[in-house]
């Protein structure tokens, strides 16, 4: 309607306010559709990774009555562990093919299969298990023990559905005799998924045995690296902040200081991983892959984020509590580690948890110095080889088993994520709860 | 004696000298300059410092003396056919090793050897020791090897004498300053403040470290191969014959391209979440949605890789791929610029959103009530007064997040592929300088051939493109910000 705007009512609705309404209702939906967006994505990537990954933690086990005969075990009877160290896991799996005989014996079960097709079933790391188990205790030689024993990862993703009968048309690992013994093995009870706890305290395992592969032995090498950075980043943070925010002139070294920290938290962390390798490994001889060359790698990456974190902290005190120490006579190196710093040190707390939750979750930087393609397989025995023998941390290992290719592999790098996401949100939780405990409102 | 115990004995001697002069000024009758504490810390520090400078000198200087006079001893009969002087250096270094650990066994006498050693014994004594050692060994090599070891042994006990010396001499130069009005407590805050600013000089002694590591290694690449091939080839195919093509340009193009679809991704949804967040949502939807925002950001990057790599480029495959739900044949690989690329938009989303919610809050309310003022709608006020307004410190965030963008690893090196060209189709595999450093890097190579390090170029180059973006970020929004009072 084109009528004069000084006889219109107010009321009345031209065709400009309409447009300029749909405009701002439109605007109104894209925010909403972004915020949607963001959190859709979230559940997206929770949802996945919460059901590939618990399929990780839960393998099948075949539970076989296996005599372990002394003729083979132990030749000489005498129970002495050298002679028995002597006999290797070939000397164990025949036991395996006849504890199977027996199985299908027992039950009745028919099928085509040879024992040694039948044995197949079973993990390769089977006889060692059994070897170590027998190393142990000798005694059990000559009686018929029971054994839970991992099945190979065919089997186990044909119970998890990762194997089907058509896929395994041209595969030569797995047949479907194979699998209609696994059905009847299952009927029998004696072939189910568990709980596999091997897989959160266990070892890595080469690219054949998916089944038995675990994180354990990262874990441990993750804590370790945790600890290095720990150690270093605060101790150097908190004072690299201190003299800047207390005791620094404002002048330009000062600010050369300031632009370089600024600078370093925006690097990206290959380049850390660049220097760590040649300056740690290349100039200073520091073992390859060892969880102390990745700490101090991660502590150079930490030390922006603490040092940004605690100056705010520091800010945050407010300055008649420098001044009142100040008036009773302390001096100011005094007045601040006595009073300045015990209040701001909630602050600088948390701003520490977050930063080792980022590092916790860092890989690029540890790939380039070795901890790529290193198979994690023995954990280590004193605080020092834990340092410095090499090993690999959590996100490497994660991206060793995603690099395998292997359908078995993935559910395991997912099961990983699961652990790694279960230690940053609870270090992130407790941030949050110390921040709201000791946060002060001056 | 480890050096683990020779720093704990140093540590020891100061902790002991402590107790010694807080007691010897605790006696005194006179009225103190200062607490007790303060002289023992004195003494403390006047033993401990010296006395790990000392060591420190003499780990960085004594190699000089112990391993140059040996190589200097190295003959041309020495070097084997196709070898060098410093390969037998460091078979020399390698067997003084396992000499080391083997006499430290007990397995081995020093100086049992000589020319009539038998040399079979002698490097099953070393492999017992953990030391193997393949091939033939010159026997004049094996008795440098042994001098060696023997000097080494002997540098390393001087070196104890000597820190200790110095130790036990900070003690008594202390020990003899130590009078009532002696201003003990000034001095260790003096040592306190240089202490706290080492701590700031660790900041600039790494950003030192960076270029410097990078800039030698990238002298020593430009050696072997033209820079010109490197600045302006355009294909990059490295191989072990030694004729390899390594370009940057189409390295560069990938990183640039998959950042520029991240970007298209992440700004849009960040800026319109971050608008809706601070100017629509009622407290309670920001309450919720803006730590679940947040919550993407502390994902590790690992985790979007392995989703991209077996979730989204499956997924995207199926819809573009051969027999995909669109019918045709754009997509071959999983892997792909557009798989990376959004998964890191989505990364960045928290990014661009946070910053640009803290900007958006930051301009003042008197803008907007002048807008709604003058009969504005919010949408009219957002777009021609608040945006403009914070237009410098929201263009700073997105160069922030495209920094990221560029910097980024793990999500390329699991979605994107390895393949370098160029190529306009999002849905082809394309790979990126972080992608080539990791290979290249992690790869077999020699390490001082031009394959390897040209990682080191590499990374120079986008350490400096990365620091180069941060600048601009900063002095655009220095430069553009408005100042409200």
């Amino acid at each position: 309607m084109n009528t004069p705007s000084h006889t219109r009512s107010l009321y009345d609705i031209t065709d400009r306010t309409k447009r300029r309404n749909a405009t701002e209702k439109r605007f109104r939906f894209y925010g909403v559709l972004a915020i949607t967006l963001g959190v859709l994505m979230l559940a997206v990537l929770a949802t996945t990774i919460v059901s590939k990954g618990t399929g990780a933690f839960q393998q099948t086990f075949v539970t076989l009555r296996i005599e372990l005969l002394e003729s083979k075990l132990d030749k000489k009877g005498n129970r002495d562990i050298e002679d028995m160290k002597k006999v290797s896991t070939f000397g164990y799996a025949p036991l395996i093919n006849t504890a199977m005989e027996n199985v299908v014996a027992q039950y009745a079960i028919e099928t085509p299969l040879k024992p040694k097709e039948m044995a197949a079933i079973i993990s390769k790391s089977a006889a060692s298990q059994m070897r170590d188990r027998v190393l142990a205790n000798p005694d059990l030689v000559g009686q018929t023990v029971e054994f839970k024993l991992l099945a190979n990862s065919w089997i186990d993703g044909y119970l998890k559905g990762r194997v089907t009968r058509d896929s395994i048309a041209n595969n030569k690992n797995v047949s479907a005799e194979q699998l209609d013994f696994v059905d009847k093995l299952r009927d029998a009870g004696l072939l189910k998924k568990s709980f596999n706890m091997a897989f959160i305290t266990g070892a890595d395992a080469s690219d054949q045995r998916p089944e038995d592969a675990g994180i354990g032995v990262a874990m441990i090498g993750s804590l370790a690296m945790m600890f290095v950075v720990l150690a270093l980043a605060l101790p150097i943070g908190v004072a690299a902040s201190i003299y800047l925010e207390e005791f620094a002139p404002k002048n330009w070294i000062t600010d050369v200081i300031e632009v370089n920290i600024s600078n370093l938290a925006a690097v990206p962390s290959i380049v850390f991983g660049i220097l760590g390798l040649a300056i740690f490994i290349n100039m200073m001889h520091l073992p390859q892959s060892a969880p102390l060359v990745g700490g101090l790698v991660l502590t150079l990456m930490t030390l922006p984020t603490i040092i940004i974190s605690t100056r705010a902290a520091l800010k945050a005190v407010p300055p008649s509590i420098r001044s009142a120490a100040l008036g009773l006579g302390a001096s100011k190196m005094q007045s601040v580690f006595h009073h300045v710093l015990p209040l701001a040190a909630p602050g600088i707390l948390t701003g520490t948890i977050i930063g080792l939750a980022q590092a916790l979750g860092e890989t690029a930087p540890l790939l380039l110095i070795g901890m790529i393609g290193y198979i994690a397989t023995n954990m280590p025995d004193t605080i020092v080889s834990g340092l410095m023998a090499p090993n690999s941390v959590m996100p490497a290992q994660i991206y060793e088993w995603a690099k395998r290719a292997d359908p078995a592999f993935y559910e395991r790098a997912w099961g990983g994520i699961i652990i790694l996401l279960v230690f940053l949100i609870s270090m992130n939780t407790l941030a949050v709860i110390l921040r709201r405990r000791f946060e002060r409102r001056w | 004696m480890s050096y683990f115990t020779l720093i704990g004995l140093i540590v020891a001697l100061g902790v002991v000298g402590f107790f010694i002069g807080r007691q010897k000024v605790r006696a005194s009758k006179l009225r103190l300059h200062s607490l007790p504490r303060y002289y023992g810390t004195f003494v403390a520090i006047n033993v401990i410092v010296p006395a790990i400078f000392a060591l420190a000198t003499w780990l960085v200087i004594a190699p000089f003396f112990v391993k140059n006079p040996i190589a200097a001893q190295i003959t041309d009969t020495m070097i084997p056919e196709g070898g060098a002087a410093d390969l037998v250096m460091s078979d020399i270094e390698r067997i003084a090793t396992g000499m080391a650990i083997a006499v430290q066994n007990g397995t081995l006498d020093l100086n049992a050897i000589d020319a009539n050693t038998d040399l079979d014994k002698l490097f099953d004594t070393l492999a017992a020791a953990g030391v193997v050692m393949g091939g033939a060994i010159n026997p004049d090599v094996v008795s440098l090897a042994a001098h060696y070891t023997r000097a080494s042994q002997t540098s390393h006990s001087l070196m104890i004498v000597a820190v200790l010396l110095v130790a036990v001499g900070g003690f008594i130069f202390a020990y003899r300053r130590l009078k009532p009005d002696f201003r003990a407590r000034n001095n260790v805050e003096q040592a306190y403040l240089r202490i706290l600013m080492m701590a700031a000089g660790v900041a600039i002694l790494t950003t030192v470290g960076i270029v410097a590591s990078m800039l030698f290694e990238t002298i020593n690449f430009l050696g072997l191969h033209s820079w010109r091939d490197f600045f302006f080839g355009l294909n990059w195919a490295p191989n072990f014959h030694g004729d390899s093509e390594l370009a940057i340009l189409p390295l560069l193009w990938g990183t640039l391209y998959i950042s520029l679809v991240a970007l298209l991704v992440a700004v849009p949804i960040g800026l319109f979440a971050a608008i809706y967040l601070s100017e629509y949502a009622p407290k309670s939807v920001r309450g919720i949605a803006k730590p679940l925002l947040e919550v993407l950001a502390g994902i590790p990057t690992i985790v979007y890789g392995l989703f991209a790599l077996v979730v989204f480029g499956p997924f995207l495959r199926d819809l573009f791929g051969d027999g995909g739900a669109f019918g045709v044949e754009w997509m071959g690989d999983a892997r792909s610029v557009a798989t990376a690329g959004i998964m890191m938009g989505v990364m960045l989303i928290p990014f661009v959103s946070s910053l640009s919610d803290d900007i958006i809050n930051a301009v003042p309310q008197s803008l907007r009530d002048g807008s709604f003022g003058l009969g504005a709608t919010q949408s009219e006020t957002v777009k021609q007064v608040i945006l403009p307004a914070a237009l410098p410190g929201i263009v700073g965030a997105i160069l922030l997040a495209a920094s990221r963008a560029i910097g980024e690893t793990m999500i390329v090196v699991l979605g994107a592929g390895a393949i370098a060209r160029f190529t306009a189709n999002p849905l082809e595999a394309l790979t990126t300088i972080t992608t080539r450093i990791v290979a290249q890097l992690t790869g077999d190579g020699d390490f001082n051939s031009p394959e390897t390090l040209v990682a080191f170029a590499l990374g120079l180059t986008l350490f400096f493109i990365t620091l180069g973006l941060n600048v601009i970020a900063l002095t655009i929004v220095r430069k553009y910000r408005e100042q409200y009072e």
